[in-house]
């Protein structure tokens, strides 16, 4: 198994945890990333948000990086806000002959044409379809008795590009919870909106979602997410969020390959759980 | 910022994609925001295909989209309901409307880091940010996440740098230019 890899702005930054679960995650099961050289921002909701062409035009120089690399391969795409980016540059370019040449009449400027070979694919995406489940539970050396884990998917991932899921009532990941040894927590909002940006612009709005999310999430030992924007909203409001709410609202936010990644025995240090801004000492105890 | 040359009919090409809808309102079911916003999706769409240019970008409604493609997924008429809220915050971005000031300036500002470096540089965006909204407050509301992520040295303190190399001036010229060209 062999992908190019793209892990964009956030998982270099605020979501470093991600990119390298990520990538320890991917080696434990024999899985090969070529990460994409001078690999540039997808726009995430800022290009969709100013200018309509600059929005395909990002992507797109990173689809004809792809291309030039090797159009054989998969691209692997953690974050779910630059997959949807991809995607739809990916689905314009093929689809729209004129939008098409438009982007590449950009791309130009760089000395650079895509053609629409490849195939931009989600890390839950590989992960439910590539690996399986099987793959957790073959290399399972440190299973999660006794948690209960609620699976988060967000909106990007699934919408408008249903590809390996069903975007109203998603279930992808809870034979991989289940692989993993740990339960899966029972709600209804493992597709719903965290509010994204919002929590920097319109944060009252963003707040609210968060805070219903959090509350569904009450019994669980940790949310999982796939996502750089839904991990940050989900785990650095709950202090806030349990004020507003007068109730206890803390909980452990996880990315999947973490989560994976203690069950396959890979260390918490490699896995980077010093990072993550919400990991409470019941789960430690927990998993311990 | 270039403004559009055909300021009457910016909502032209955006009424022509949702010429279909037939006001069922299965988009304000599904949209997690509609209780923040002053007028519902469904309200926008039909504001949309009458023409109401200034109501429109009065209201909170578009800029409160967050892009969940709930709307996109279930509207029985496929319409790109989702994209078509990003193109009412592209042009309320070109026309810097002042009622819409903190997101526009806040994406603004993301994009213009993207143009020096070709990635956002998260700090140096947020200030950017800062100094374009003139609010002296405002980066409060944000120093205790910024220091925890500091701590964790998940971001740096970043002054604003001018160019460097990977900077995509030239994609963003054009694509600026094309859309100036568009009709």
């Amino acid at each position: 198994m062999k992908y190019l890899y793209y892990p964009g702005c956030s998982l270099e930054g605020t979501a470093a945890e991600y990119n390298l679960s990520t990538q320890a995650f991917m080696q434990a099961v024999g899985a090969e990333l070529t990460e994409l050289t001078d690999w540039i921002c997808c726009g995430a909701s800022a290009a969709e948000s100013t200018s309509y062409l600059l929005s395909l035009a990002l992507p797109a120089v990173n689809l004809a990086i792809a291309e030039n690399t090797d159009k054989n391969k998969d691209i692997l795409v953690p974050c779910s806000a630059c997959y949807l980016n991809l995607k739809r540059a990916e689905d314009k370019i093929r689809n729209d002959r004129s939008l098409s040449e438009k982007i590449n009449m950009i791309l130009a400027e760089k000395n650079l044409k895509v053609k629409g070979h490849t195939r931009v694919r989600h890390l839950l995406d590989v992960i439910v379809r590539d690996l399986g489940h099987e793959t957790v539970q073959n290399l399972l050396k440190k299973p999660l008795t006794g948690m209960s884990v609620a699976p988060y998917y967000g909106c990007q991932c699934l919408r408008p590009y249903p590809l390996f899921d069903d975007p109203e009532k998603p279930r992808s990941m809870e034979p991989l919870i289940e692989a993993a040894g740990a339960s899966v927590h029972s709600w209804d909002m493992g597709g719903k909106c965290c509010g994204a940006s919002h929590i920097n612009t319109k944060p009252e709005t963003a707040l609210q979602l968060v805070s219903e999310i959090l509350k569904a999430a009450k019994g669980a030992d940790a949310v999982v997410t796939v996502c750089p924007m839904c991990q940050m909203n989900l785990e650095a409001y709950q202090r806030k969020i349990s004020s507003l709410c007068n109730e206890d609202l803390k909980i452990t936010i996880l990315y999947l390959p973490q989560l994976l990644g203690l069950a396959l025995g890979i260390s918490e240090k490699e896995l980077r759980l010093d990072l993550n801004l919400s990991v409470t000492d019941t789960f430690r105890k927990k998993w311990c | 910022m270039k403004r559009l040359e055909h300021t009457d009919d910016v909502l032209a090409p955006i009424r022509e994609k949702i010429q279909a809808c037939i006001q069922c309102g299965t988009c304000t079911a599904s949209c997690p925001n509609e209780f923040a916003m002053d007028f519902t999706p469904r309200q926008l769409w039909r504001m949309v295909l009458t023409g109401q240019k200034d109501a429109i970008f009065r209201s909170k409604t578009f800029m409160l989209c967050s892009s969940c493609y709930y709307c996109t997924l279930r509207c029985p008429r496929g319409l790109p309901l989702t994209e078509m809220m990003g193109a009412l915050k592209q042009i309320a971005a070109r026309e810097n409307l002042a009622k819409h000031k903190q997101s526009i300036l806040f994406y603004k500002s993301f994009m213009e880091s993207v143009r020096r470096h070709g990635r956002v540089r998260e700090s140096e965006f947020m200030t950017l940010y800062f100094l374009a909204m003139k609010n002296p407050f405002l980066p409060f509301r944000f120093a205790l996440l910024g220091m925890k992520l500091m701590a964790k040295g998940k971001i740096s303190v970043q002054i604003p740098s001018g160019q460097t190399e990977g900077n995509l001036d030239a994609i963003f010229r054009k694509a600026e230019e094309l859309e100036g060209l568009k009709d």
